[in-house]
């Protein structure tokens, strides 16, 4: 399906999502960045700087493990069951830095891609450092700055970059003294996002049909760019387009706190059913501020810091090429605002109703993909196990339907749920995370129907008490429906 | 059991557990006043 320039096609295609890829950069020396450590370590001092420098994992630990590797598609979700937690105790043999789904980028490439990302010129480092990100790709007009220097900036606001937790090697200055949106954390937060979105795009445009146009970006992040009049006006997607050396696309966000990608592969699959565009790219960058989010309890546990990672993702929606999982938007769930927000309620809405509208059991479903939260990262910190309570859900409702014994809600878990393997990275642990293993198992493996089901927490901006929820369903090209009528 | 008549309470809630409103609605029909309600998101 190469095409010259981007053009409108027809209408009436049916959508499929043909790859997803992600970009993981592992950036330890940034923990202290994230929201929580950044207020913990100043209100308790140099002992818990202390205590948490002692648990940084080093690149080839967070490549070795076993989520990582299933984020990268070189281990299905499934091994993990049979891997016992705590998962870092169990790395991976042989493991690579890239996989099917992705590539996972160490922090001194991180830091070239920020140098290349900083389109303000608001990025300095010291000339020896300059020198080391070269070599990792880094442009030559990288700005610098001596060591005293960048420590004046740092006092006067500017957001350190470090090598090492204790040594710091650049800094990010304000765009404006007296404007909160384009203060250096802000910027750093919003470049982070910009480059592992940028990433995962490139990843994806290397290894998928690179010589067709992308006609349009739907950015779906977290983060809010923008200044003090008009505090996340966005567009990041544009950004992420340009750093990817994407000329040929137009672009936009949805936002949606962490069910942002369900939406906007929701209206992606729209734009090319109706003809509008051939080929969209939903784009998300990673988040740092989530970065050692759950460290205190990763820390009494005696665990690494494993929210050590900024996941960016992009996802390919193209018309049907009669291959890939069909996008069916017949299924597809948007939490309402009459909708009751208890769980049960938000499980019957988002799984239950499109279900049963297209004619479908639960049982239809191989896989659910919900809030994949890794539980090694989340139980530590009292946050349970978040995949396995919402399957129950799930369960439940099956049971409720009368399909299955309450007694088999176990293992209808087993049957159609799987373990928690993705970063607390909201958004990207929303459903998507599961899209390359999605794919493979609706084309080369046994799948037939995969539903994604991802939530927002809209309450946490407290402008409403709701939440949000947006459910799709992807279905194996040309599969026939449950009694055998042709799709 | 707890007598929640005459108490006041803080209805904390969880996103992938209880809401808020529901517990805060609960305690007010057993009597309780609740003076601080919140959902959380923990992921």
């Amino acid at each position: 399906m190469t095409t010259e320039c981007a053009r409108p096609v027809s209408g009436g295609l049916r959508p499929v999502v043909r790859a997803a890829r992600f970009a993981i950069a592992h950036t330890p020396a940034l923990i202290a960045a994230g929201s929580k450590p950044r207020r913990e370590l100043a209100a308790r001092g140099a002992e818990e700087r202390e205590a948490l420098l002692r648990h940084l994992r080093s690149f080839e630990d967070a490549v070795r493990y076993p989520p990582h590797q299933v984020m990268l598609g070189a281990l299905p979700p499934e091994a993990l069951r049979g891997i016992p937690r705590p998962w870092h105790d169990r790395p991976v043999a042989g493991a690579r830095a890239e996989g099917p789904a992705g590539r996972m980028v160490d922090e001194m490439e991180f830091y070239a891609w920020l140098a290349r990302a900083d389109a303000a010129s608001l990025l300095y480092v010291t000339p020896e450092f300059a020198r080391t990100l070269r070599t990792f790709g880094a442009p030559e007009r990288i700005q610098t700055m001596a060591g005293p220097d960048l420590a004046r900036a740092v006092a006067r606001g500017a957001e350190p970059l470090r090598r090492t937790p204790d040594e710091t090697v650049g800094a990010v200055v304000p765009a404006h003294e007296q404007d909160e949106s384009l203060a250096a954390p802000m910027l750093l937060e919003n470049l982070a996002a910009k480059v592992t979105g940028g990433l995962a795009l490139r990843a994806l445009l290397d290894a998928v049909e690179p010589d067709a146009p992308v006609d349009y970006l739907i950015g779906c992040g977290e983060e809010a760019v923008g200044d003090r009049y008009q505090r996340g006006g966005g567009n990041l997607a544009k950004a992420m387009g340009e750093l990817a050396g994407v000329r040929t696309a137009g672009a936009s966000d949805v936002k949606s706190f962490c069910a942002g990608p369900l939406h906007a592969l929701l209206v992606a699959g729209s734009l090319v059913a109706a003809g509008v565009y051939r080929r969209v790219v939903v784009v998300a960058g990673g988040s740092l501020a989530k970065l050692g989010m759950k460290y205190r309890g990763h820390l009494a546990a005696g665990y690494p810091v494993l929210e050590d990672v900024i996941v960016g993702a992009a996802i390919d929606v193209v018309p049907d090429d009669g291959r890939s999982p069909t996008l069916r938007l017949d299924a597809a769930a948007a939490h309402r605002v009459g909708d009751g927000a208890a769980p049960h309620q938000m499980a019957q809405v988002l799984s239950a109703a499109p279900l049963r509208a297209a004619g479908l059991r639960f049982s239809d479903v191989d896989r659910y993909a919900v809030e994949l939260h890794n539980p090694d990262i989340t139980e530590p910190a009292g946050s349970g196990d978040v995949p396995y309570r919402n399957y129950q859900m799930i369960a439940a409702l099956a049971a409720q339907a009368g399909e299955i014994e309450r007694a088999a809600m176990d293992g209808f878990i087993e049957a159609h749920g799987m373990p928690g393997f993705s970063p607390t990275q909201g958004h990207i642990a929303s459903a998507v995370a599961y899209l390359p293993h999605a794919i493979a198992g609706l084309t080369n493996g046994p799948l037939r129907r995969v539903q994604l089901v991802a939530k927002g927490s809209l309450f946490l901006g407290r402008m409403t008490n709701m939440a949000d929820g947006v459910s799709l369903l992807l279905e194996r090209n040309g599969a026939p429906p449950p009694g055998g009528r042709p799709a | 059991m707890i007598d929640l008549r005459d108490k006041l309470v803080l209805a904390l809630g969880e996103r992938d557990g209880i809401p808020a409103q529901a517990i805060a609605a609960c305690a007010e029909s057993a009597g309780g006043r609740v003076v601080y309600a919140a959902t959380q998101c923990f992921v």
